[in-house]
C-alpha cells in the first residue's frame, strides 16, 4: 500500500487527519457481551455513562457493520472458535478492547475452562482491567483507543504481518507512543 | 394421590438418616433407585429440585448408614414436595467400574439437563435418558472435569508460587 | 503460513452431537419429547409415529441457528430451531459457552474466599449467590447469626431483587422493541448500584455476604439513601406502567405467547416467576422461609395463563413487594453485630490487629489457611429473582469445600423453553427467551 511512504504535504496530511477523525468519531462496537462485564457495558450504553456522546451507542449485531469488538467477559473453551470467527468477519480497520480481567488474562479463573487471555485468540488494542471495570474505566479504555486511532498509523501493522526488507527499502515505520489520559506520571 | 404423610418413613428396606441441619436423607441401592424415586413422586413430591454427583475419590471415609458399601461416586437427588413444604435427599452409591444409573427422566422430565451435566462432568451415564451428550464442555472434550483425578488446569503465573493450593 | 495458522486457530465450533439434528437423524424418543410428551404418559398409551403428522417432512422445514453471539439471547445462549416458515417446531438450546469451571474452582478456594467465586454465577443478583453459599456453610458450622446480620442480608437480598427485575424489565422492553424502557430501567438501577457501591465497595460481584454475617456494617445515612430509592423507584414504576402495561402493541406481543401449564412447569422443574405465572403460589420466602422473611409482610404474586405477560406482570409487581419489604426492614432493623462473634470464623476488626497478637494470628489464619468446617453435607435453597437457587455443599473437615454444587434456576428453567416456543413465531421466540430470564453465568457456571 502506498500510504506509508507518502511524504505528507499539507493536503495529504490534512486528509489523513480527516480520515482518522472520521474513524475515531464513530467506532461502532459489535455486541460481544459474555458475562458480568456485559452488564457494565450495557450501563455504559445507558443514560448515566452515556457512550452516545462518542457516537458509539449503536451496538451492531452484525460483525460486518462493526469496527470495534469489546470482549466483555470470560471466554470459555467452547466460545473461543466463535470469538475468532466473529473477529474474522469484521471489516478492516477493526480494533479490540479486552474488557475486564477475565478477557485480559483469564482473571480469577485460572482453570481448564477459560482461555487465559483473549489475546491468545485475537490481537488486542486496549486492555481495561477491573472485575467488572467501572463504566468509567471502560470509557477511559474507549478514549485511549480514540487517542491511539488519532496518533497511530492509518494502515496499522500487527505483529507477524511485517513487510519484508525489500518492501521496506530502508524505511522505518514510526511507532505510536503509548498514550496516558489523565493518569499522573 | 397418596397422602404425603404416608411417605414420612422411606420405602421399606431403604436406609435413611437425618443429616446436618435436620434434613432427611435416604440411601437406596442403585437397583432400587428408580423405584424409590417413583414412590416419592407418587407420594406428593412434585418437583425435582436438584440432581448432582459427588466424587469421593479423595474422601473415602465418609459416614454412611450401616451395611452400605461406599463407592467412588454418589448420585444425589433432591426432591421437593410443594404441598408438604419438605425436601428429601436421595443418595445412591455408584461404583467406578460400572458408572451407570437409571434415569429419572420419565418421572421428572426436568432432570434431563441435570443428568446431562452429571454425565459431562463426572462420566456417570444414565440409562433411559433420551439424549445423553455433553452439555457444558465441547463435544470432543476428553475427560470429565469435575472428577477428583482431573486437574484444575491451572497455568503457572509469574510471581506466584508453584501451582498448588493458594 | 496459512497451514500453521489453521493448526493454531480452531475455526470450527465443535458441538456436533449437541446440536439439533434433522428429523430423519433424530430417534423417535427424542421426537416424542419435542411434541410435548413431557408429562408422564398414562400407562398403555404409546405415542404413535402417525401422531406426529403435525410435523412436516425434512425438506419442508429449515433448521436455523441463533447465537451464541446474538443481541437478544441474553448472553451466550445458542438456540437451534426447526422452522416451518415462521413457525417454530423444535428447539434445542445449546449451552456451555460460558462454562467457567466454578464448581471446580470452588473446591480450590477456602470457605472465606468462596464467595468471590460464587458471586459471579448469577451476575445480575450476585448477593443471592453469596447468600446461599454462606447459608450452606453456616448450616454445616451450626452457628447462628446475630439479628442485625440477618436483617442486613435481607435488605441487600431484596435490593438485589429490585435491581435484577429492573434490569429484566429493561432488557425485556428492548427485546420487544422499546429502547426507552432500556434507558429507564438502567436509570433506576444506577441508584441502586450507587447504594451498593457505598455499602459493599463494588457495583457488582460484591463479595459482601460472607459466612458469619456480612463483611461490614451498613454505612451512615443508609436510611436516607434507602428512603430515596424507595420513593424514586415507586414513582418510576408508574412510568413503566404507562409505557408498557397498557400499551396495545406490548400486550399483543406478550399475551398468549410462550404459555406454559402448571403441570408442565412442575414436570420441568421450573421455579420462580415461571412457576408462579402458571398459578402455583410457590415462593421460598413464604413457603420455606429463610433469614427473617417470616417476620415481614409481603404478597406472593401469581399469574393465571403462564404466558409472557403474566411473567412481566409478576416481575413488575415483585419490585413493588420488594420495596414493601425494604420499607419494613428500614423500620425494624435491629442494632447489634453485623457478624457472628466467633473468633474461628470471623476475622477480627482491622483496628484490633495492631493491638492484639491473638487478633493478628486469627486474622492470618482465617485469610491464609481458612477455618475448618465439620464434616457433613447440606442442601440449602433461597428464592433468587429467577427461581430456586440452591447450594449442595459437602465438607470433609478441611478448610475447603469438598464439593460445592449450585443448583442454578436458569439452568433448569431453560428446559421449559422448547415447550414454550413450540408452535409460536420466530419473533415470539425472542420475547419468550427474555421472559424466561436466563442468566448464562449461572446456566453454565
Amino acid at each position: 500500500m502506498g500510504l506509508e511512504d507518502l511524504q505528507h504535504n499539507f493536503l495529504t496530511g490534512r486528509l489523513e487527519d480527516l480520515v482518522k477523525w472520521a474513524r475515531r468519531s464513530s467506532v461502532w462496537p459489535v455486541t460481544f457481551g459474555l458475562a458480568c462485564c456485559a452488564i457494565e457495558m450495557m450501563s455504559v450504553g445507558a443514560a448515566d455513562y452515556d457512550i452516545s456522546r462518542f457516537g458509539m451507542e449503536v451496538f451492531r449485531a452484525s460483525p460486518r457493520q462493526a469496527d470495534l469488538m469489546i470482549v466483555a467477559g470470560r471466554v470459555s473453551q467452547k466460545m473461543a472458535p466463535v470469538l475468532r470467527q466473529v473477529y474474522d468477519q469484521m471489516m478492516e480497520p477493526k480494533w479490540v478492547i479486552s474488557m475486564g480481567v477475565c478477557a485480559s488474562t483469564g482473571g480469577m479463573f485460572n482453570n481448564y475452562a477459560i482461555v487465559q487471555g483473549v489475546d491468545q485468540i485475537v490481537p488486542v488494542d486496549v486492555y481495561a482491567p477491573g472485575c467488572p471495570p467501572n463504566p468509567e474505566t471502560l470509557l477511559h479504555a474507549v478514549l485511549t483507543l480514540h487517542e491511539k486511532i488519532r496518533t497511530g498509523e492509518i494502515t496499522r501493522r500487527r505483529a507477524g504481518e511485517a513487510p519484508s526488507a525489500e518492501e521496506l527499502a530502508g524505511w522505518v515505520p514510526e511507532r505510536p507512543e503509548a498514550v496516558r489520559l489523565g493518569t499522573p506520571k | 394421590m397418596t397422602d404425603v404423610a404416608a411417605v414420612e418413613l422411606p420405602p421399606a428396606g431403604v436406609a435413611s438418616a437425618v443429616s446436618t441441619a435436620g434434613q432427611q436423607v435416604v440411601f437406596p441401592d442403585r437397583a432400587r433407585y428408580h423405584e424409590v424415586v417413583a414412590v416419592y413422586h407418587d407420594g406428593g413430591f412434585e418437583l425435582l429440585s436438584d440432581l448432582c454427583v459427588v466424587d469421593y475419590l479423595s474422601h473415602p471415609g465418609r459416614s454412611l448408614p450401616e451395611g452400605l458399601a461406599a463407592e467412588r461416586f454418589e448420585l444425589v437427588t433432591v426432591l421437593l414436595s410443594l404441598s408438604a413444604r419438605r425436601r428429601v435427599r436421595v443418595r445412591v452409591q455408584v461404583p467406578e467400574a460400572d458408572p451407570v444409573v437409571d434415569s429419572v427422566f420419565d418421572l421428572y422430565p426436568g432432570a434431563e439437563a441435570m443428568e446431562r451435566e452429571a454425565y459431562d462432568m463426572f462420566g456417570v451415564a444414565f440409562d433411559g435418558h433420551p439424549d445423553l451428550t455433553r452439555i457444558l464442555m465441547p463435544d470432543d472434550w476428553e475427560g470429565h472435569p469435575l472428577r477428583k483425578d482431573y486437574g484444575v488446569g491451572r497455568v503457572p503465573v509469574q510471581f506466584k508460587e508453584a501451582p498448588g493450593p493458594r | 503460513m496459512s497451514d500453521d495458522l489453521d493448526e493454531l486457530f480452531v475455526h470450527e465450533t465443535a458441538e456436533r452431537s449437541q446440536e439439533l439434528a434433522s428429523r430423519a437423524g433424530t430417534p423417535l424418543s427424542e421426537l416424542q419429547r419435542e411434541v410435548g410428551s413431557v408429562l408422564r404418559l398414562p400407562e398403555g398409551h404409546h405415542l404413535d409415529v402417525a401422531d406426529l403428522d403435525v410435523e412436516r417432512p425434512d425438506d419442508e422445514t429449515m433448521i436455523i441457528n441463533m447465537g451464541p453471539q446474538h443481541p437478544s439471547t441474553h448472553g451466550v445462549l445458542r438456540l437451534m430451531m426447526e422452522l416451518d416458515g415462521e413457525t417454530v417446531l423444535r428447539t434445542k438450546p445449546i449451552i456451555g459457552y460460558l462454562h467457567t469451571g466454578m464448581e471446580k474452582t470452588g473446591e480450590e478456594l477456602t470457605y472465606q474466599q468462596g464467595a468471590t467465586n460464587v458471586t459471579r454465577m448469577d451476575y445480575l443478583s450476585p448477593l443471592n449467590n453469596e447468600l446461599v453459599f454462606s447459608l450452606a456453610i453456616e448450616a454445616l458450622l451450626g452457628i447462628e447469626l446475630p439479628p442485625r446480620a440477618v436483617w442486613i442480608r435481607m435488605l441487600l437480598s431484596e435490593l438485589q431483587r429490585v435491581s435484577s427485575h429492573l434490569m429484566w424489565t429493561a432488557t425485556n422492553g428492548m427485546d420487544v422493541g422499546s429502547t426507552t424502557m432500556m434507558i429507564f430501567g438502567f436509570r433506576e438501577r444506577e441508584m441502586l448500584l450507587a447504594f451498593f457501591e457505598k455499602t459493599t465497595g463494588l457495583r457488582m460481584n460484591h463479595n459482601f455476604i460472607r459466612p458469619g454475617g456480612t463483611a461490614a456494617d451498613l454505612p451512615d445515612g443508609w436510611e436516607d439513601d434507602i428512603d430515596l430509592i424507595c420513593e424514586n423507584v415507586t414513582l418510576r414504576l408508574g412510568d413503566y406502567d404507562e409505557l408498557l402495561t397498557g400499551q396495545p402493541i406490548f400486550r399483543e406481543r406478550m399475551e398468549g405467547v410462550g404459555a406454559l401449564s402448571a403441570d408442565e412447569a412442575l414436570a420441568l422443574s421450573a421455579t420462580g416467576p415461571i412457576l408462579r405465572s402458571t398459578g402455583i403460589p410457590w415462593d421460598l420466602r413464604r413457603t420455606m422461609p429463610y433469614l427473617a422473611y417470616d417476620q415481614v409482610d409481603f404478597d406472593v404474586i401469581i399469574g393465571t395463563y403462564g404466558d409472557n405477560f403474566d411473567r412481566y406482570a409478576i416481575r413488575l409487581n415483585e419490585i413493588r413487594e420488594s420495596l414493601k419489604i425494604i420499607r419494613q426492614v428500614l423500620e425494624k432493623m435491629p442494632s447489634g453485630d453485623y457478624r457472628v462473634q466467633d473468633k474461628k470464623v470471623t476475622p477480627p476488626p482491622r483496628a484490633r490487629i495492631d493491638e492484639s497478637m491473638e487478633a493478628l494470628i486469627h486474622h492470618f489464619k482465617v485469610f491464609t489457611e481458612g477455618y475448618k468446617v465439620p464434616e457433613g453435607e447440606v442442601y440449602v435453597a433461597v428464592e433468587s429473582p429467577r427461581g430456586e437457587l440452591g447450594c449442595y455443599m459437602v465438607s470433609d473437615g478441611t478448610s475447603k469445600p469438598y464439593r460445592m454444587h449450585i443448583r442454578a434456576p436458569s439452568f433448569v428453567n431453560l428446559q421449559s423453553l422448547p415447550v414454550m416456543l413450540r408452535g409460536g413465531l420466530m419473533a415470539d421466540a425472542v420475547a419468550t427467551i427474555s421472559s424466561v430470564d436466563p442468566v448464562m453465568g449461572e446456566v453454565d457456571r
